[in-house]
């Protein structure tokens, strides 16, 4: 099986992270990492490669510094990395990621893509969804675990409607994967020493057959008009008596709040 | 017509629109009325006619739409037919077709993981960008250099920043957090009109199902929410907090922590990966506050918290902050919040 997992480079969460002039997120003010939701995935498509055989890709569209963040993907036991980098691609929507990706994927023989819930860098969670619709290709969303059934199909256990449910889905097919599918592993010295030999394809615009004005910054469907901090929140009051007294505290907070 | 405006409804397990729907119903008419556009609501389902009477005291128009399922790719993907404009419009049922003036400029779900997905199809099929996750939505009639079109502020930075955004065409599709908008009804019942739509089978085949233990809805719709996080410790924990939640008529939340230690359901996780809240009440017991949970929950309006740590992050966003040991202070408050029944 061939499963081209995607991953998006985001800033590191350390509080670095900062907005730009124009009210995108400044990607040189933090190191990009893996966003973390897409290591859930990961670890979903490298538990099929380590009982299956199956063979994972990275896909990610980011800044020319992505690389180290792909790398721990690699060392993570990811066989081989594609990243498409263009100077157009900066201040991307979307809509302009879904199509980005989907041209990507167009050039990259797969069985199945895995992505994230959602990207942490103020992603919608919509970019799996879109990427289905625009390959035309069955979508499950939901995943909390994967199986293989048989040569051309896998089993996915998902979160539906408040319940579970498990469907088999053909391939080739899009998954959306949620944290259940397992804690992400550690890359170990030697997957670490030997990511540095996998191979990193790095692609541009052009060839990927699109035209920077399509997609990307020219292109953007949003706009960032403002930006502003949040509404301050009064101080808490910090209460430290004793069980009974702090349990009071509480209920007259409550009641003078009308929630009770 | 410019700024039309569509509500995707989802329905609860109850058959009914969910808090959130009619929210996003009342955000359509309220952007509708600002631009001079059209609003709908739409709602999919087996049997969509108890849910779309209810969308019609917040809506001028319902389409309702005869579905086998109520929600999943292949009913967004016939949403998008009925939403598109030229093309993509066929393969729809002619006669019980809505006139092609009417396909929205603007379309609002909810984002939740339902909403999420649907938006990601439409987006697609539509050619329309997307605007995740708003705190707040108005119309914004192009006086602050962007065309008219809605305005969407949402939280960025794990908090950090809230910014507002505009789609660059003045077209696009929204998904709103719970309380964005508040729901209220318009005075005059909307009309509802039944849509056949073609709904493609779905490729995948459903092989099980198990039923959730609770009603997932619940925890987005509480007035009360009662959290808890690795601090619980273990079942002795979540036996408490359940009773905590009993007494105050709340309903049970959880960090990722007491998620993956496996004593709370993943449908209860409040967070980035989770749910997200907007309850009167946010009650958190032995729970840090990490921005991945403050994310889900920091706009309740009262935030009270018990951790025997003074310093946890949640310090910095509480209303109030007990420090104490919750299998001291939780039994004190359950017996406090009894005492003043009876
Ligand atoms: C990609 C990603 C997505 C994530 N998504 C989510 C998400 O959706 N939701 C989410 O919640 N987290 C999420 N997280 C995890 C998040 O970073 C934190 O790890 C998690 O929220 C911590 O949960 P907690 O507060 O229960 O645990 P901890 O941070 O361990 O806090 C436990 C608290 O309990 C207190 N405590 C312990 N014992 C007691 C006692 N007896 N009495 C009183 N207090 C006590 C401690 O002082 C401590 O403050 C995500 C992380 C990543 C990387
Ligand atoms: N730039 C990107 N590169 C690779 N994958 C991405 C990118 N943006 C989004 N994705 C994938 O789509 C998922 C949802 O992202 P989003 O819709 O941005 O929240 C992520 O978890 C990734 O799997």
């Amino acid at each position: 099986m061939r499963i081209v997992v995607l991953v998006k480079p985001v800033p590191d969460a350390t509080g670095q992270e900062r907005l730009g002039p124009d009210g995108r997120l400044d990607r040189s003010a933090a190191p990009p990492v893996l966003n973390g939701n897409d290591e859930y995935t990961l670890e979903a498509a490298l538990r099929l490669a380590d009982s299956q055989g199956a063979e994972v890709t990275l896909l990610a569209m980011g800044p020319a510094g992505s690389q180290d963040a792909l790398r721990k993907g690699l060392a993570m036991g990811a066989a081989r990395a594609v990243l498409v980098t263009d100077l157009a691609l900066a201040g991307s929507c979307a809509l302009s990621t879904m199509e980005v990706l989907a041209a990507a994927l167009r050039a990259i023989p797969f069985d199945l893509v895995l992505a994230g819930a959602d990207s942490a860098d103020g992603g919608g969670g919509v970019v799996g969804a879109g990427i289905a619709t625009l390959l035309d290709l069955p979508l499950v969303s939901g995943a909390a675990a994967i199986d293989a059934a048989g040569e051309a199909a896998v089993r996915v256990r998902r979160i539906a409607g408040g319940g579970e449910e498990t469907v088999e889905v053909p391939l080739p097919a899009v998954v959306v994967g949620t944290q259940l599918l397992g804690e992400p592993r550690y890359p170990t010295l030697k997957g670490i020493m030997g990511a540095r030999a996998k191979e990193m394809a790095v692609r541009s615009l052009a060839d990927l057959g699109l035209a920077p004005g399509d997609v990307g910054g020219a292109a953007a469907t949003t706009v960032v008009l403002a930006q502003r901090p949040p509404a301050a929140r009064a101080a808490a009051r910090v209460v430290r008596e004793a069980p009974d007294a702090a349990a009071r505290e509480i209920v007259d907070l409550l009641i003078a709040r009308g929630a009770i | 017509m410019a700024g039309a405006a569509w509500a995707i409804a989802e329905v609860g397990v109850d058959g009914l629109p969910t808090r959130l729907a009619l929210e996003l119903a009342t955000a359509a008419r309220l952007i509708a009325g600002a631009s001079g556009g059209a609003a709908a609501a739409v709602v999919a389902g087996p049997d969509p006619a108890a849910a779309a009477a209810v969308l019609a005291d917040y809506v001028p128009r319902v389409l309702a739409v005869r579905a086998a399922a109520g929600a999943g790719p292949d009913v967004a993907r016939a949403i998008a037919t009925l939403a598109g404009a030229d093309g993509s419009r066929d393969g729809r049922d002619a006669a019980d077709a809505p006139a092609p003036a009417d396909t929205p400029d603007v379309i609002l779900l909810g984002a939740t993981p339902e909403g999420r997905e649907a938006a990601g199809v439409l987006a697609a099929r539509l050619h329309l960008g997307v605007l995740g996750n708003a705190t707040a939505l108005r119309w914004g009639s192009g006086d602050d250099g962007a065309p008219p079109g809605p305005r969407v502020e949402k939280s960025v930075l794990g908090g950090r920043a809230v910014t507002t955004s505009a789609f660059t065409a003045g077209r696009g599709i929204v998904t709103l957090r719970p309380g964005a908008a508040a729901a209220s009804p318009s005075g005059a019942p909307g009309a509802v009109e039944a849509v056949a739509l073609a709904v493609a089978a779905p490729v995948a085949r459903v092989v099980a199902r198990a039923a959730a233990a609770g009603r997932s809805a619940s925890v987005e719709e509480a007035a009360i929410v009662v959290a808890g996080g690795r601090g619980l410790g273990g079942p002795d924990g979540v036996a408490l907090l359940r009773e905590l939640a009993d007494a105050l008529g709340g309903a049970v939340a959880a960090t990722r922590a007491a998620v993956d230690a496996g004593w709370m359901p993943f449908d209860v996780q409040v967070g980035q990966t989770g749910r997200t809240v907007r309850p009167a009440v946010y009650v958190a017991i032995g729970v840090s506050g990490a921005i991945q949970h403050r994310v889900g929950m920091q706009d309740a309006e009262t935030i009270v918290a018990v951790n025997r740590d003074p310093d946890a992050p949640l310090v910095e966003h509480a209303d109030l902050y007990v420090v104490g040991d919750l299998f001291d202070v939780v039994p004190a408050l359950v017996a406090a919040l009894r005492a003043r029944r009876t």
